[in-house]
Order: C-alpha cells, then structure tokens, then sequence
C-alpha cells in the first residue's frame, strides 16, 4: 500500500515551537506596546500614591495651615510651601488630592468587582440555560439598561443614603446589565462551537462543558470591560460625590465632591477645579488606555 | 492497549483492507427513515412554524460491525447534519436510529450520555474541535473523567499519544502548539480514549495538507484494524473515500441516491448525480483525463426548504425524462447484489437506451483548443 510508505516517509509536521496560550501572548504584546505601558504607569502612580499617601502627603487633609489668612476672593494659589495651593478651607489641597486617589481607587475597583459578580451571575444563567431563563433574565436586563446610567446611580445613591457604600453598590448596578449583556452574548457564540459539540459528543456533563469550556473561554471581553469600568466607575463615583451623593463625612477628601464645593470659587481660585478634575481625568485615561489595548491584544482579529 | 484482541492483532502488520472478515448481517448502526426538519419560524411576539429546512429526509443506512462506510455527497447536501443525528448531537425530528440493539431517540439525556462512550466522534477542524486552553493531557483525560474511568489516567494518556504517532511530551501542550495533522491526531486520540465501538468521522482529513491526508487515512486504517473499530465516514473527497470505505452511499439534497460497495460503485455508477460526481474526479494521466466525457452539472444544489418535487435531481438531471422524474420520488432499488440506485432508469441509462442532453456533456478535446 503506498499510503504506508508515505506514512514512514514524512512524518514532516514537527512540533512547533511553543508560543504560549493565548492570555500569554496578549501580555507579551502590552508589555511592548507604548500606549498600553503609558497606561500601567499612570495606574502604577496613582496606585502609589494611594497607598502611600500618609508618606506623600506634605500636610495632614484635615489640618487647616491657611485657616487665618483665606478670605472667599482670596485662595492662595500654588506656591512654593503649597504647591497646589490652599483650598476654601484653607487646607493644602496637593495632600487632599494625593488623599482622594485613595477614595476614587477604592470606589472604582469595588464598584467594578460588585458590577461584575453581579452581571456575571445573570449573563451565565442566561448564556448556560437559554431557553426561557435566558429570555427572563435579558428582559429583567433590557430594563435596567433602559434608565440612563447616571439616573439610575443617583436613585439607588438616593434611596440607601449617603455612604461610601452606597456609592459602590449604585455604580456596581449600572454595571451589572452591562456585564451580563457582554457574558451571555460571548457564552451564546461559544456554545456554538466545535469543541463544545466535541464535548458533548465525548459525554461530558452539562454543567462540566459550561463551567471548563464555555464560560473560560468568553472571560476576554469581560475582563476587557472591567479595565473600561474601573474608569468610568472613578468617573461615576466623581459625579455622585459631586451631586451631593457621596461619602458621609465631608472631611475624607473625595474628588468628585473637592471638585462640587469648589463651583463658587472658580472665578477667584480656578486651580480648586484644576487639580481634581486633572486627577481624574488622568486616572480615567490610565485604564481606558490599557483597557483599549487589552481588548486588541485579546482579540484574535488584531493579531499580527 | 486494551481493547478486545481483534482478528488482526495477531497478525503484525495489517496488509490490507481487504483481509478483514465483515459479516454483513451483524449490523452495529442501523438508521431507519432518519429525518432531520429545522424549523423555519416566523413572527415577532407569537413565532409559527412557516416551513422547514429539510436537512435529512428519509435516510436508511446500514453500518456493519467492524466495516467502514462512506458518505458522499457536496456541501449542503446533509451529510454532516445526517452523521451529527445518528450521535443525536442534532435531535432527529423522524426516523430512527438503533446501535448495537439499542434504540437511541428513545434513551434519556442521562443515558445518551453514557451511551455515548460506546459511539464518538472525529470532527473536520481539529483546531476548532479542541478547546484552546485545555492541554492535551487535560483533552486526553477529559472523556475519562466524564465517564468516570479510574486508573492511572497519565499512563492512559502517554498509551493513548503513542497509538496515535505523537510523543508523550505533547501531553502538557496546547493545541495551537501543533501542526493541522497533529492536531488531528489528538483529536482521533480522544476519540478512541472510550474504546468505542463506533466512529463517525466528519470530513476527518479535508482540512489537512494532502501530504498529511495520507497518514491520517492510514491512521484510520490501522487504528480499525486494531480495535475492531466501526466508522462511518462521512466526506466530500472521492478518493479518500474509496481508499477507506468498504461500502459508500451517496446523498443529494437530504436523500441517498446511490449505495453500493466501494470498487463496484466506483466502476459502475449507476445513479446521474454519482456519475457526475465521478466524472468531476480528475485522472492523473493527460491522456485518459484529455479524452474522458465530463458531466457538468449546471446550476446549484435546490434548497432544501422547497426541494424539487419527484426526484430530487431531475432539476438538474442531464437524464432527465419527460414521463416519472418530475412528479415521482424514485425509491432505493437493489438492481445488483448490494448495489442499490435510486433512479427510475438506471437500467436504461446503464444499457447507453437514454443519452444525457448535449448541453450537460463537454465532449472530448473542447476545453484543451
């Protein structure tokens, strides 16, 4: 039989050399990407600064070094003792702003790990059951993407009072529709696939094939958005702080609100508005950066 | 490995194919009238059923045990859905399926599941058909788990890669780390992980390099003639087919045409849509392949949403006859031993008494002016 000799012959497909799984090459390709390591650092700072904050800080954010010499028409501005100068209180506001990273990482990585849990539990039971647990669940969150976010942020702040927490919880529920949307699209594509026939073919369990096949492999996105939300939630938790809507104790320094209680002194001290609203923008950018360049990095379409 | 000692262990190395001893009356698969009907829904709040895409109509197939038989037949024909419906990875809508004296439409999910250690699978894309992230001693060990077979499953494993050409090393590897044929191999490996009895292999070599298309066959073959393996080859490629079938069955738009064992079928093609098929297949010498007649077939393949009432190819039949082709559907009739056609005149056609329409034929040194 000459198939056989062509067996002995040419056994020309060796083993190629080992480029890693896929989670290892989109690292690879971030750690030499400039955009994306423009991103880490800017997270990296900012992640220093928070927790090294006692440290940084040249004075304590409650203390009130300026407290005898401001007048409302007259904010010091930076100078070479306060190098972002004083705020209307007459506390140095380069440690108020160093101060409210720690906030605004807190909110934004809690909120985003709540919105997640929560949009990750719905867009699994829908993606894994279909049928009409699928169409119950993505009714329940066609509904809650119906009311605009920042709405629906401000009732929920609302309505469990004013906290740190409630804060979390309200910007965790804008995300969870998201999450759950994203999850169960990739869930459905995935279900589709060969290897999960494969699987089933080979007689693995139901809840086997969902939990070691499906949902693993529609983790990218998801992971994508969590970059993306951690910015917008730093943005959201600004927003609510700024409403009136945020911590309790209006001593804890918070961007949002630094920026809100600045609005009747921007015309004679506008660096109040300068130096928050720098901070979050930069710390926004950080992660929109990095989640941008993750998404291509993970998506096989940009491999090169 | 383990499997029961087939009559051709004993003998080192397997020669042929021809050798085996297959009784045709101990039949492992038997497919009955299969249908399989995707419903076509219509309607925004209230779906109904308008129609349905007619994907399998009506097959009977007979697997005998330790036989391979092919299945033909060009895209969209059915043939992938057929082999997905008789593993009931696609829910048969008519018909039914019965393996080695068991009725599968009537098990529950629980029991098609165990069911299925008996009867797997080797897909086209063996990328596609592995699941990125898993290594393959985690593919490997996947069925055994699922089935809850103990043991040393890494010893299983380096057996398993050895039986199929691969080192043990490929074990901790991904499947990206492999070429197509490598690949292929792991996915045969998880296939015969079970010792099932019987394969169906979907396309197994059409997405491989030819040079590696051999030696995947052969793997096929020698694997069979080890243990004692049943396959139901399903394919578009002619020639993988005859060098590996024993028996081959052709399907046109969700039907067979044609059955018959693989030399006789590939000699004397009884049905037009298989000569025409047959015809397609290119000759490697210039001089037969110069002066052979080609059937064209002229347009595509009819939906089978609406197929063609009668018989199914008189639309594009270059036989075609005015009287029966358009409004009777020719059954399957056995016109020799084990060689069955359906076709109204397949004698007629056969005895040279009806000639193809002029257009249908490229005559002889036409194209090569």
């Amino acid at each position: 039989m000459s198939l056989s000799q062509v067996e002995a012959a040419t056994e020309s497909d060796q083993v190629e050399q080992p480029v890693g799984n896929l989670r290892q090459a989109a690292w690879r390709r971030l750690r030499r990407d400039p955009v994306a390591i423009t991103g880490f650092v800017l997270i990296a700072m900012f992640i220093v600064v928070a927790v090294l904050a006692p440290l940084i800080a040249p004075y304590d954010p409650r203390d009130t070094p300026g407290a005898g010499t401001i007048t409302p028409t007259n904010i010091p501005g930076p100078s070479a003792e306060h190098w972002f100068g004083l705020d209307e209180q007459g506390r140095d506001e380069l440690s108020r702003v160093i101060y409210g990273a720690r906030q605004s990482l807190l909110v934004g990585v809690v909120a985003m790990l709540l919105g997640m849990a929560g949009g990750m539990v719905l867009g699994v039971l829908a993606g894994a059951f279909g049928r009409w647990v699928d169409s119950v669940v993505m009714r329940i969150v066609d509904i809650m993407l119906s009311i605009p976010g920042l709405l629906m942020a401000i009732a929920i702040a609302a309505v469990l009072g004013r906290s740190l927490t409630s804060v979390m919880i309200a910007i965790a529920a804008v995300n969870v529709p998201i999450f759950a949307r994203l999850l169960r699209g990739q869930m459905m594509s995935q279900r589709e696939s060969d290897y999960v026939l494969a699987a089933r073919s080979l007689g693995v369990r139901r809840r086997s094939i969902v939990l070691s096949h499906v949902l693993p492999n529609s983790m990218s996105p998801v992971i994508v958005q969590a970059t993306l939300t951690l910015a917008t939630a730093i943005i959201e938790a600004a927003a609510l702080s700024f409403l009136g809507l945020g911590g309790a104790d209006p001593a804890v320094p918070e961007w949002g609100r630094m920026l809100a209680s600045t609005q009747r002194y921007l015309a004679s001290a506008p660096h109040l508005a300068l130096f928050p609203g720098l901070a979050i923008m930069v710390a926004a950018l950080g992660f929109t950066l990095i989640g941008e360049r993750l998404r291509e990095a993970l998506d096989p379409k940009y491999r090169r | 490995m383990t499997a029961q000692p087939s009559a051709a262990g004993a003998d080192p190395v397997p020669t042929g194919r021809d050798q085996r001893e297959i009784d045709p009356d101990d039949v492992l698969l038997s497919v009955r009238g299969l249908q399989v009907h995707f419903p076509i829904r219509r309607g925004i709040l209230v779906e109904r059923q308008v129609g349905a895409v007619k994907a399998v109509d009506g097959v009977d197939l007979a697997v005998p045990r330790g036989s391979t038989v092919g299945l033909v037949g060009e895209s969209g024909c059915g043939k992938t859905t057929f082999g997905r419906a008789v593993l009931r990875l696609v829910e048969p809508t008519g018909g039914t399926v019965t393996f080695d004296g068991t009725d599968l439409r009537e098990l529950d999910a629980e029991q098609m599941r165990r069911q299925r250690r008996q009867m797997q699978m080797v897909f086209q894309d063996p990328m596609a058909s592995l699941d990125p992230r898993q290594s393959v001693e985690s593919v490997l060990t996947e069925p055994l788990r699922a089935h809850d077979i103990g043991g040393d499953h890494r010893a299983r494993v380096r057996e398993l890669l050895d039986v199929v050409g691969l080192p043990a090393s490929a074990a901790s590897r991904y499947p990206h780390e492999f070429s197509g044929g490598q690949r292929q191999r792991v996915g045969i490996a998880r296939a015969i992980a079970l010792e099932p009895q019987l394969i169906v292999a979907d396309e197994p070599v059409s997405a491989l390099d030819v040079s590696i298309q051999a030696q995947v066959v052969n793997l096929l073959e020698q694997l069979q003639d080890r243990l004692g393996l049943t396959y139901l080859v399903i394919a578009h490629d002619l020639a993988v087919v005859r060098h590996i079938a024993d028996v081959v069955a052709v399907m046109y738009l969700g039907g067979l045409v044609e059955q018959a064992p693989s030399d006789e079928l590939y000699a004397t093609p009884l049905h037009p849509y298989t000569r025409a098929l047959m015809s397609a297949v290119p000759i490697p010498d210039p001089d037969v392949e110069e002066s052979r007649e080609r059937i064209l077939l002229t347009g595509d393949l009819p939906s089978p949403a609406a197929p063609p009432s009668g018989c199914r190819f008189h639309t594009r039949c270059p036989f075609r006859q005015e009287t029966r082709c358009d409004d009777e559907r020719p059954a399957l009739r056995e016109i020799r031993p084990g060689h069955t056609v359906a076709c109204h005149w397949a004698e007629d056609i056969e005895a040279g008494r009806i000639a193809p329409r002029e257009s249908a034929v490229v005559e002889p040194d036409v194209s090569t002016a």
